[in-house]
């Protein structure tokens, strides 16, 4: 059980594939403008990737080592070509604003970095695991920035969310302020950079205040020790 | 007695960072002077609120980075920012235009990177390019000259407009800027550039009423005004020649071959010397000395390119002045400059630089 703990801390936090490997920036950078796109492409990676690892971990006995990435990218270029063909189905305006980033999954480091790092070497019900949780990793990252850009942007949340949901979401849109002139640069790309660039300050800022509590709780262990020697 | 060694360098210029600082403020008054009577008032209170939000932004970081905030707001960095900004936004823009763009350079660009010294752009820019990009309409619309302009405003009904975006009769900023013919008057840069794919002549376009004797009517006495300071700032040694000549002359060798080439189409040097923010951005702004290469030699690279990439942008951009853009591209390239541009230590042969 504790590998799946391990799992779960390594995806969400510690080796976040959006914050810490930095896999994947592309989508992540480009549809991030609000929190409906970045939930269906959030939701779309994590399929793939799911499905992918599974896959890759399955067949990873009969693959040769030497060919491993082509077979790698069929697989999850068909699991892309599922997602797309659902979307396309099913929430065709949404697969009409993500666009070109529903095919370009299939260039997602992220998604073969995990196949290549981890599902080609353990068995599938832990490579599920490990997909999910990468899969949620990233897909909160890509919502959480995108939040911040839409509420910058434009002072909306969930703005089109009955795009990816069905008509009850409609009212979850929140409107926070009203902008006569949006800040168009939280919307264009360089807010992407500057936001995802707070949000890894942000970790690496929680990272280095919990450092220090540890070590605190270290050095005050040690002086004991000194005192019960002399 | 203390026999103490100071370090190297023992050349000294004698001249401290708030010094320097304090002159450059002092050599922005003439153009200042000239731009608050062509383009009114405003532009003094667009100063006040970039020079209260800058010092309040550099506290606030000062503060958070457990620094004392005092030493930093008496450098005088923070002010040349808030001053720079304020001089290159319209000055009818609404109150929260330059505040956040000030916010931005301070908390953003300057501090974030470590303060100052530290910075890779030029702040002021950085921040004037957020503000162009995001809000396009409220930075172009600069009002015509007074000298040609159909309204005039008191201090009271500048500052109404300021603050509530329409002067206290009601007219927005779109209005004010319309002539008598109900004509929207643009600024010269922006004329001929619209004029331009319209399939207008220059001769044509220098017709209109916006056009004087060199340039644009106001604009060229501003940009005259900054050219003053320039010399000012020059000739106490605050700034070297490299980077304005550089600047100056990869701006107009390019036009003036251009317009030799194609008179009818390509402006000619005097237009581009003393329109927009050409003589703003020679002697202020891409002087900064932090942001700028650090060899005579790489500054003079350094101005080449800013001021190529100027006569570029206004030849064939999308916007009508390009001095913040083709800054920050400048600032991006300034490690690659310095790399090139690296002076050969005396007593080693050319290119031998330890390390390599």
């Amino acid at each position: 059980m504790s590998e799946f703990r391990e799992l779960t801390r390594q995806g969400l936090w510690e080796n976040n594939p959006a914050l810490v490997q930095l896999l994947g920036l592309c989508p992540l950078l480009a549809v991030t403008a609000s929190i409906t796109n970045a939930m269906g492409l959030g939701l779309a990676t994590l399929f793939v990737l799911v499905g992918s690892n599974i896959t890759v971990s399955l067949v990873r006995q009969w693959v040769p080592q030497e060919i491993r990435i082509p077979v790698f990218v069929m697989v999850i270029a068909t699991f892309v070509t599922i997602i797309q063909l659902l979307m396309n189905a099913y929430v065709y305006e949404l697969y009409q604003s993500l666009g070109i980033f529903i095919p370009l999954i299939v260039t997602n480091c992220a998604i073969i970095g995990r196949a290549e790092a981890y599902a080609s070497k353990n068995p599938w019900p832990k490579a599920a695991f490990d997909g999910l949780v990468m899969g949620v990793g990233f897909a909160l990252v890509l919502m959480l920035l995108g939040g911040m850009r839409e509420i910058i942007g434009n002072g909306t949340l969930f703005d089109g969310a009955e795009l990816l949901l069905g008509d009850w979401a409609a009212q979850l849109r929140i409107e926070l302020f009203e902008v006569n002139y949006p800040l168009l640069l939280a919307i264009l790309p360089p807010g992407a950079f500057i936001g995802l660039g707070f949000i890894i300050a942000g970790k690496n800022w929680i990272d280095a205040k919990r450092e220090a509590k540890a070590e605190k709780i270290e050095k005050t262990v040690t002086r004991a020790r000194v005192t019960a020697e002399s | 007695m203390s026999f103490r060694i100071a370090a190297a360098p023992h050349g000294h210029s004698q001249q401290s960072t708030s010094g320097m600082m304090r002159w450059v403020c002092y050599a922005l008054l003439p153009g200042l002077l000239v731009q608050s009577y062509f383009f009114g008032a405003g532009v003094w209170f667009q100063l006040i609120l970039a020079i209260v939000t800058a010092y309040l932004a550099e506290s606030l970081c000062m503060m958070a980075r457990n620094r004392d905030a005092r030493s930093a707001l008496r450098d005088n960095t923070a002010l040349v920012t808030a001053v720079l900004l304020a001089i290159s936004i319209p000055s009818l823009a609404p109150w929260w235009i330059i505040v956040i763009g000030t916010a931005f350079a301070i908390i953003v660009v300057k501090q974030l990177y470590g303060g100052m010294g530290q910075n890779l752009f030029n702040p002021a820019m950085a921040g004037y390019v957020l503000l162009l990009v995001s809000f396009p309409v409220q930075m172009t619309n600069w009002l015509p000259p007074a000298t040609i302009s159909s309204h005039d405003l008191s201090l009271w009904q500048t500052l109404h407009t300021i603050l509530f975006e329409y002067t206290p009769a009601g007219y927005s900023v779109e209005q004010l800027r319309t002539n008598i013919d109900g004509v929207t008057m643009a600024t010269p840069l922006d004329s001929v550039k619209t004029a331009l794919s319209q399939s207008y002549t220059l001769d044509e376009i220098f017709q209109r009423p916006q056009f004087g004797v060199l340039a644009g009517v106001g604009w060229q006495w501003v940009n005259l005004a900054f050219l003053l300071g320039g010399a000012i700032l020059l000739q106490r040694r605050i700034i070297s020649w490299h980077i304005p000549v550089g600047l100056l002359a990869g701006l107009l060798i390019p036009a003036f071959v251009a317009h030799l080439l194609a008179p009818s189409v390509m402006p000619g040097v005097l237009f581009h010397a003393l329109s927009g923010a050409t003589m703003l951005g020679a002697f202020f702004i891409a002087t900064d000395p932090v942001s700028a290469a650090t060899s005579p030699k790489g500054r003079l690279v350094f101005g080449l390119l800013i001021g190529f990439l100027i006569w570029v942008i206004r030849s064939w951009g999308g916007y009508p002045d390009a001095v913040a853009f083709a800054v920050l591209l400048a600032n991006l390239s300034v490690p690659l400059i310095d790399r090139y541009t690296r002076p050969t230590v005396y007593g080693h042969a050319r290119g031998d630089h330890n390390g390599n």
